[in-house]
């Protein structure tokens, strides 16, 4: 070798782990990643010629400026925080369910069955039929991979994935064939629900809401203090430290699983049955709410109680958008490039949180720095 | 005979995006990488692609403009998987939706400002006409169905082939699956692994925007659909599985998903061209549009029994690196 | 890089480097000759595997100043150091499982042209018959022994030409055999003028194999001495701080009556093989009972079959006249069978990294409330007890495990697993990576367990140590007994041919 050895000299900065960062900075990183990301979805507001002050003050107001856009608020908040409550049980187990778009839509036809051919049951029997409907479906469209995890390993986060869209084209299966209305004329789509598969409401908004509620107390109880949340957090941890520890892994995969997209199947049931889809079943019925759930759950850092919050802010964020760009005279998908950016920022700012970047100094600066 | 020939010549034009998806999502995931913006990446490719071509009139640059354009996606996922170490199931489905929430903003604000859908020029689309090749389409049979496509589709399985060349036989694709396998083991060898994992991102993103491309101009006959990907980037994620991460594979795949596509729209034609066959026009088009989330999924399961570990997911893929981990 | 020669391959001047709040080195300086073997000894947790993954470039130095070939250098990456010529053999090879032998030499090269060439086979083949290393290039590493991972991994350097060698604990996996093959291919590389630096903390190794001897201690350079000038017994002192008493108190057995029997058993491993062979023996109260063998001789597989871990294919075991065959490990829990087995990887089996100690004291008891809820109450005065009484170095007691030195999980682990009053403790490498003082107090406790009748299976690995806890001694090779002898009447060489099987019980003994 003769050439003289190129080295890029020193890099001096250099990233680093941290140790546990003190709760009140890291809220305040989380304060600044969304400052930052509203700053930068403000930019590109203004790039299309908007002024983004008035553009978030209409976001804001439009979702509390009357009664009615406050119902529409909540309407968007439910079926996510339900499915991301079902999504963060799994995701406790490092299980990766990136099928509850497809556990929502299955819930969502087993309820559909007995709305169509059992609605002469008395109201509340077949409220709480379907609901065991919705909870079974779902969980059976999870137990799916859950099994094949177990047995052969196979990969939950594509067999999932797979998963939504035969669930979702099972919905038009059954909208172009067996379950097509013929009072609809030439027209695809599935009959609407019976009355008296109606959801009730409480202060004009679906029970829905009391449910999301309730579920979200229950499972912060279940994943913090019950044997069965501590299985799930051990089997997360490692599988050998939960086999060793006498706990039936599979069985725990495959009864989490089936919580998870149980909660999802229900979530499918509530929305398909409630005010916001006019009680039918569309090929719409999820639009995306499985995979959006996703990240709400990794915001959330699997919390139910956070859940609820980050819930909330992209329910404002979708709602809100939504009366923006119709007061703004702009075309739809705003609100996505809009919660992308946001996103995309607090994404990044995670990595702040998790780790610090040092700059190195080296050892004549240090002994100029002790001479002075 | 017309009809079987009618019929592979349309499942070869269907399968050709989702082979460009599919390529470019295998080179990602061999280095290493799982990403889920596939959709938005096509989704991006297709306005850049289009527009570009929409007002130069050249079909090269608006080549070019997808690339770069899904580039600038799969830049974002690098910079945020790789550098910021995110997790990259997330970053994949918010890519999705901003990718996805973009292209349509773009295109609908492109529809207004032309005051009505705009459509590529005669003289645009007679470049990309689907003409017979010289010699070899005046191949009988094979020629109409291999050799009279419009030039897109054969630039589309030159990258295929290029895309398995690289990661089977070069130095570089030797690398790149070492980073996706075991990037430790890579970086322990002197790899540079951010640089490896941000090339490869960004390759396979330019590869799925020109796919984003082909749909926009090609299946929607040139007219611009807000649209128009409509899941084809996530049958592409499909596809990689089905071809068993391997671009060669992944040829053949999307010709039996594009098979699928082009029978949703045949089977009649087949049912009375063959009335021994007329039971295919009674299968609900549902059907077909599940098959390849069906087949994909039977096929990852069986994979996972056979236990075999080469032809499976690069056992890396969806993992950060990040090399001071204890 | 021959033609400049300084007499130092490399210098380390003030290194330290900091994780989190631990300081894993502190102002080291060391230093390696051209055609010198350094040994860098010291205990686990001493800083060495940190030190030299500076030189691999996997880590940073907060400061100091390192110097290659009398050049002062930054190595920011392992590319920086492979251009120096600096080679590591990591303890947990690094290789890509799939790729074959040859694909993993040739990761990473620079030199060899655009395109994989069909030669690349024949390259390694010529490299193996000049260095006298035996591979097969196209065989995956998935199908490999460790021993064969760690011809390819040393092929791989020598590939490159690196002149400056690092091995961290590399025979740790061998036999004697194949230990003393390597010893003999490192003194090869020696004479053709590499520098090495082997990392160990097994004393004959050193004595044996190196030039000079550098000692660290918590972190901190504590001597370099030259290996002819030294004796064991300084090496200890030097290491250990102070000078140990050597002795380790072995009370009398009270044997009591059998506990565990074992007859005829196999155990067959996933791909239908037998690792063990139609073994018997038993296991009484109040005796210790070692099991010593070259690693993977089948100790893994008997202590997951006792605790109901692992499938038997034939045999029996009885604990207490009670067959325990196909009872799940719950069951053999609540028998009183408690087994603190330590893996290589600690963390991996017996702990959750990533809860605290609190909830990892829960982990076999949290079904004893009545409630469906765990009782996290008495889980914590659990862990301060543990902590207090097994000097477990903490913050307090709701730190992750995973934060924890090794030495202190090792003691969060048995800790808990005495006190849930066992009948049986199987231990395996209970001791592995422990300091000497935190060893000691493993021994006692051991001991402690022992007086009260509790029949301890010490899965071991220094002889000298099980020659002077044990009652009697149970050598494993190749899944079979080869002998169970008195630990007072026999000597570490019969020991030694047993587990390799050069002889049966009978003749080791004459």
């Amino acid at each position: 070798m003769n050439k003289p050895l190129k080295l890029g000299g020193e890099n001096r900065f250099h990233v680093v782990k941290r140790a546990e960062l003190p709760f009140k900075q890291t809220a305040l990183l989380y304060i600044l990643a969304i400052v930052l990301a509203l700053v930068a979805g403000g930019i590109f507001i203004l790039c299309i010629g908007h002024n983004p002050f008035s553009f978030y003050a209409t976001l804001i107001s439009g979702c509390f400026r009357s009664k009615l856009a406050f119902v529409a608020l909540i309407k968007i908040i439910m079926p996510l925080l339900l499915t991301t409550l079902g999504v963060a049980v799994a995701f406790k187990m490092k299980f990766w369910n990136i099928g509850a778009e497809g556990q929502f839509i299955m819930g969502a036809i087993c309820a559909t069955y007995f709305a169509l051919y059992w609605g002469d049951m008395p109201h509340f029997l077949l409220v709480i039929v379907m609901m065991l409907a919705g909870f079974v479906g779902g969980g059976i469209w999870g137990l799916i991979p859950a099994y094949f995890k177990c047995r052969f390993d196979t990969n939950e986060t594509l067999l999932t994935l797979m998963l939504n869209y035969i669930a979702l084209y099972i919905v038009q299966y059954l909208r172009d064939g067996p379950w097509r209305d013929p009072a609809a004329g030439g027209f695809l789509k599935i009959a609407k629900h019976p009355e008296s598969a109606w959801l009730d409401k409480l202060f004009g908004i679906d029970i829905t809401w009391v449910i999301c509620i309730i579920l979200v107390v229950i499972m912060f109880i279940y994943l913090s203090y019950t044997k069965q949340g501590y299985e799930i957090a051990v089997v997360g941890d490692s599988h050998n430290t939960a086999r060793y520890a006498g706990m039936n892994v599979k069985g725990i995969i495959l009864r989490t699983m089936f919580i998870s997209a149980a909660v999802c199947g229900l979530a499918g049931m509530l929305q398909v049955t409630g005010d916001a889809t006019s009680h039918t079943l569309t090929m719409g019925i999820a639009s995306g709410v499985g995979f959006t759930a996703i990240i709400v759950a990794w915001l959330a850092k699997l919390n139910p109680f956070g859940i609820l919050l980050v819930s909330t802010f992209f329910g404002i964020l979708d709602k809100g958008s939504g009366v923006a760009e119709s007061t703004f005279g702009l075309s739809s998908s705003v609100a996505d490039v809009l919660q992308g950016i946001i996103l995309f920022f607090i994404l990044g700012l995670d990595f702040f949180i998790r780790y610090k970047i040092v700059i190195s100094k080296s050892e004549h600066e240090e002994t100029k720095e002790a001479a002075k | 005979m017309n009809t079987i020939i009618n019929f592979l010549f349309a499942a070869i034009k269907a399968g050709t995006p989702l082979l460009l998806g599919t390529t470019g999502e295998i080179i990602t995931e061999k280095s290493g990488s799982l990403n889920l913006g596939v959709e938005g990446l096509m989704y991006m490719g297709a306005f850049a692609g289009f527009y570009a071509g929409y007002k130069t009139n050249s079909v090269i640059i608006a080549v070019i403009a997808s690339m770069l354009m899904a580039m600038f996606g799969a830049l974002i996922f690098a910079f945020l998987t790789v550098t910021l170490q995110a997790n990259q199931n997330v970053t994949g489905l918010t890519l999705t939706i901003f990718g996805s929430g973009l292209s349509i903003f773009f295109g609908q604000q492109m529809i207004n400002n032309e005051g009505g859908k705009p459509s590529m020029s005669v003289d645009f689309m007679a470049k990309l006409a689907e003409e017979p090749l010289p010699l070899l389409g005046d191949i009988p049979v094979v020629g109409k169905i291999l050799f009279s496509h419009n030039p897109l589709v054969y630039l589309a399985v030159v990258i295929a082939i290029l895309a398995w060349i690289y990661i089977r036989f070069t130095r570089a694709g030797l690398n790149m699956r070492a980073v996706g396998e075991n990037a430790a083991a890579a970086d322990a060898s002197g790899i540079n692994v951010n640089r490896v994992k941000y090339m490869n991102i960004l390759l396979g993103g330019g590869v799925c925007g020109i796919g984003g491309a082909y749909i926009a101009i090609i299946n929607s006959y040139g007219g611009w659909d807000n649209g128009c990907i409509n899941g084809q980037g996530w049958i592409s994620v499909a596809l990689v599985i089905f071809a068993s991460w391997s671009p060669a594979k992944a040829i053949l795949g999307s010709l039996v998903f594009g098979a699928f596509s082009a029978f949703q729209i045949r089977a009649n034609e087949f049912a009375s061209a063959f009335p021994a066959l007329s039971f295919l026009a009674e299968i609900p088009s549902a059907i077909y549009v599940m098959l390849p989330f069906l087949l994909t999924a039977i096929i990852l399961i069986f994979t996972s029994i056979r236990g075999k570990r080469e032809g499976a997911q690069p056992a890396n893929c969806g993992i950060n690196y990040y090399r001071e981990e204890r | 890089m021959q033609q400049n020669k300084t007499e130092f391959a490399i210098e380390l001047k003030g290194i330290t480097k900091t994780f989190g709040s631990v300081v894993a080195n502190h102002n080291i300086d060391l230093s390696v000759k051209q055609g010198e073997i350094l040994a860098l000894l010291g205990e686990n947790g001493s800083g060495k595997t940190t030190l030299m993954n500076m030189l691999s470039g996997i880590y940073r130095p907060d400061s100091g100043s390192i110097y290659v070939n009398g050049k002062e250098v930054f190595i920011n990456s392992p590319e920086d150091a492979k251009k120096l010529g600096i080679g590591m053999i990591h303890q947990h090879f690094k290789l890509v499982d799939v790729l074959s032998a040859a694909d993993n030499i040739y990761i990473g090269s620079k030199k060899e042209g655009f395109f994989l060439s069909g030669k690349r086979f024949d390259k390694i083949t010529e490299l193996c018959e000049k260095t006298g290393l035996e591979i097969d290039p196209h065989k995956p590493v998935y199908s490999m022994s460790v021993s064969e991972k760690q011809t390819v991994e040393i092929i791989k350097v020598l590939y490159y030409g690196a002149n400056i060698l690092i091995l961290d604990e590399p025979t740790a996996v061998l036999t004697p055999q194949e230990t003393q093959k390597l010893f003999s291919i490192m003194r090869n590389m020696k004479e053709a003028g590499c520098a090495i630096i082997i990392i160990t903390h097994k004393l004959n190794e050193v004595l044996e194999i190196s030039d000079r001897v550098t000692i660290l201690r918590k972190g901190e350079s504590v001597a370099t001495v030259k290996t002819a000038e030294t004796t064991a017994k300084e090496l200890t002192e030097l290491m250990v701080g102070h000078s140990v008493e050597l002795s380790i108190d072995r009370p009398e057995p009270d044997r009591g009556e059998v506990l565990l029997t074992v007859t005829h058993l196999s155990i067959a491993n996933d791909d239908n093989v037998d690792v063990i062979k139609d073994i018997s023996f038993e296991l009484y109260e109040g005796e210790i009972l070692g099991v010593a063998g070259v690693a993977g001789s089948g100790q893994k597989e008997l202590c997951e079959a006792i605790t109901g871990l692992q499938k038997i294919r034939q045999g029996s075991i009885l604990y207490k006249k009670e067959n325990i065959e196909g009872k799940s490990p719950r069951d053999i829990i609540k028998l009183g069978i408690a087994m603190s087995f330590i893996p290589e990887d600690r963390l991996g089996m017996g702990l959750a990294a990533s809860m605290n100690i609190t909830d990892n004291m829960l982990l076999k008891s949290y079904r004893d409330s009545s409630t469906p809820f765990v009782d996290r109450k008495s889980a914590a005065e659990v862990a301060e007890r543990i902590v207090k009484d097994l000097e477990i170095a903490t913050p307090g007691i709701n730190i992750p495990v995973r934060r924890l030195s090794g030495g202190n999980v090792q003691k969060v682990l048995l800790g808990r697993e005495i006190e849930s009053a066992p009948k049986v403790l199987i231990t395996a490498y209970a001791v592995r990576g422990l300091d000497i003082n935190s060893s000691y107090t493993i021994y006692d406790n051991i001991n402690i367990q022992k007086k009260k009748g509790v029949g301890v299976l010490f899965i071991g690995e220094d002889l000298d140590v099980m020659l002077e806890l044990c009652d009697r001694i149970m050598v494993l090779c190749h899944g079979e007994i080869t002998g169970i002898v008195d630990a007072k009447n026999v000597t570490k060489e019969q020991l030694g041919l047993l587990m390799t099987a050069a002889v049966k019980e009978g003749e080791a003994h004459e």
